[in-house]
């Protein structure tokens, strides 16, 4: 009885999923296609293949410039977004004061917040404060309107942590700081790397807030955003496959990652038995 | 022995070499006093066992020597050092901890070496005793495993070395032993005895089983809500429980509530004679105490009473027996395994064996 509408419904359901995916996907798909199509972004079907667009690309030094930025600036973030998420997601999990349940709140506000909003803001702030705007004001931007991820996955992996082992910790003669650095460190190894990717990608990517702070250094998406103002040209499909197939990298990695600090089995294969630092 | 049911002399005996010294100590979380001024002092050397159930409080006692909460009243010394006052790294004290805690990205190698590696013990040093340690434990062929890949009683004798290899003064052990199966509790159990009496070191285990605690300890300190209801040997402790409380908790017992008058006790169908002034009365009496009299003879200072078998329970070597005698007054009763028993029949208790205990 229950299982007939199942199946009555069943081929509906799957022609819908394949059309909300062929929506989501078949972009990508025939931009990747027409990233080695020797016309250029003309003609139906795609005939001749070609690396041309890619060894154009690889030419092409302002590109390079441009990812260059980008990378300075992920890498900036991942280092500033991860240590003050670190000290918030310590202070929440552990210490009680006073507006706690707020700070818990606020900490997490730029991951609801448009983009716009965030840029804006951090636009006024620098030119109040009289900071040129280059990429050291892109990092900032970046750095803190990603604390609040940083926050998230790293509180995450503070509460599914054993406190016993800080505690045997102690015990055993370590200080408080040895225990930091021997014991909630390397529980928290697995959070930190999902985390710092999870920033690299969103870092790498990220407009909305670089377009109000970036100076005379175009990041990789602001680069190709100026040029599309040109006409959409193969060599920028070219970028945007490389693009994907480093985002979706990243992603599998970082996914992979927090299933396994998710599911406790962390510490399972990594090496054979031996020694640790 | 029977001379002075209540008072047990072990305590000052204590007192003459105490390693450690609870004086008053008080806990409260919030509104719930859970350890209301506890003195209780351990001999250096001794086995000690703390006996509760839960919620008795005998895990947040634990928690004050070793340092991970603060007494809210009181104090605790050790070899003549203010213990209370210091953070757990700084009390030569070490734990094996309910679950092990071990640190799950270290190898049962440097799980030992831990607590050698964070006081910079030289690294020559550091090797020599992770190994004898670890060889105490019987676990040097795993010294490469990390603890995902040892068992639970594996990880038990590795929490152990990394406790011992400090060479504490004292080693708390919080139910170190409830994690294991039947078999490899009793196992652990005895080798637990022998290498404490090998060592020498005092230990402090606690426990909610009694029995674990009576095959253990050189002494018991009972706990009820917070308070210490007996200190004592487990001999003493059975043979002589202090209160109703105790006498049920620890092993089995027929409680007989009565009252005396005209040095006389009675308690339902049992009367005997006994100096004392008036009142109500409670007496334990343990099942082992109570002896089937076949021929209806009599000792001097023995109660005979009739009583009907309503239930056998065959146990081996012995067999437990309900039996009531009149008013429907049920006594547990174990004598040595005979067969098939029904029907009335007259049993007998020496009087010395109905032991006074406060309600």
């Amino acid at each position: 009885m229950t299982a007939k509408p199942a199946t009555g419904r069943a081929p509906l359901l799957a022609i819908y999923a394949t059309l909300v995916f062929a929506f989501i996907y078949l972009p990508i798909v025939v931009l990747i296609l027409y990233s080695f199509n020797r016309d250029g972004v003309g003609g139906f079907p795609p005939r001749h293949f070609t690396w041309n667009w890619y060894s154009q690309l690889f030419a092409d030094s302002s590109i390079w410039d441009s990812v260059l930025s980008s990378l300075i600036v992920a890498a900036a973030s991942v280092v500033l977004a991860l240590t003050l998420g670190l000290l918030a997601a310590l202070a929440l999990d552990r210490a009680t004061f006073p507006g706690k349940i707020l700070f818990r709140r606020l900490v997490l506000l730029p991951l609801i917040l448009p983009g716009i909003i965030t840029g804006l803001s951090l636009l006024m702030f620098a030119v109040f404060a009289g900071v040129h705007l280059s990429l050291l004001t892109v990092f900032l931007g970046h750095g803190t309107a990603l604390i609040s991820v940083a926050t998230t996955e790293l509180f995450a992996g503070l509460q599914k942590m054993d406190r016993a082992q800080e505690e045997a910790s102690l015990d055993l003669g370590a200080t408080p700081w040895q225990t930091f650095w021997r014991v909630t460190l390397p529980n928290l190894q697995l959070s930190l790397i999902a985390a710092g990717l999870l920033i690299f990608t969103l870092s790498m990517d990220e407009i909305a807030v670089t377009f109000f702070l970036i100076g005379r250094d175009n990041t990789l998406p602001l680069e190709i955003w100026g040029r599309l103002r040109r006409g959409i040209t193969p060599e920028i499909n070219a970028v945007s496959t490389l693009i994907f197939a480093v985002s979706v990298g990243l992603i599998v990695i970082w996914y992979h990652l927090r299933a396994r600090s998710l599911s406790g089995t962390s510490q399972e294969p990594l090496e054979q038995p031996g020694e640790f630092p | 022995m029977s001379a002075s049911p209540t008072n047990p002399p072990e305590q000052s005996a204590a007192e003459v070499a105490a390693l450690l010294e609870i004086r008053n100590a008080a806990k409260r979380f919030g509104a719930v006093d859970v350890l209301k001024s506890i003195s209780l002092n351990i001999a250096s050397g001794e086995f000690l066992t703390l006996l509760g159930e839960s919620g008795s409080g005998k895990t947040t006692l634990l928690r004050l020597i070793a340092g991970f909460e603060p007494p809210t009243a009181g104090e605790i010394w050790m070899g003549g050092e203010r213990l209370d006052a210091l953070p757990p790294y700084k009390r030569r004290v070490n734990t094996v901890f309910q679950n092990y805690a071990l640190f799950p990205h270290l190898s049962a190698r440097d799980n030992v070496a831990y607590g050698l590696r964070v006081k910079n013990t030289p690294a020559s040093e550091i090797s020599g005793r992770v190994e004898e340690a670890l060889r105490m434990v019987k676990m040097q062929d795993f010294a490469t495993y990390r603890p995902s890949k040892l068992s639970g009683g594996q990880q038990q004798r590795v929490a152990l070395a990394r406790a011992l290899v400090n060479r504490p003064q004292l080693l708390l052990l919080d139910e170190p032993l409830s994690a294991l199966d039947a078999n490899l509790r009793k196992q652990m159990q005895s080798e637990l005895k022998s290498l404490q009496r090998e060592i020498g070191i005092t230990f402090l285990f606690v426990t909610h089983d009694q029995e674990e605690a009576m095959a253990l300890s050189d002494r018991i300190a009972l706990l009820r809500d917070g308070a210490l209801e007996q200190v004592a040997s487990p001999r003493e402790i059975y043979a002589h429980p202090a209160t109703a409380y105790t006498a049920q908790f620890i092993g089995q017992t027929n409680l007989l509530r009565g009252e005396i008058r005209g040095s006389m006790a009675t308690c339902d169908a049992l009367r005997w004679p006994l100096e004392g002034s008036d009142g109500p009365v409670t007496f334990s009496l343990r099942p082992e105490a109570i002896r089937l009299c076949a021929d209806g003879k009599l000792e001097t200072n023995e109660v005979k009473f009739r009583a009907a078998v309503r239930q056998q329970f065959y146990g081996g070597s012995s067999e437990l027996l309900e039996v009531e005698c009149g008013k429907g007054q049920v006594l547990r009763v174990r004598i040595p395994a005979r067969g098939p028993l029904t029907g009335e029949h007259d049993f007998v208790f020496s009087m010395a064996d109905a032991i006074r205990v406060r309600e």
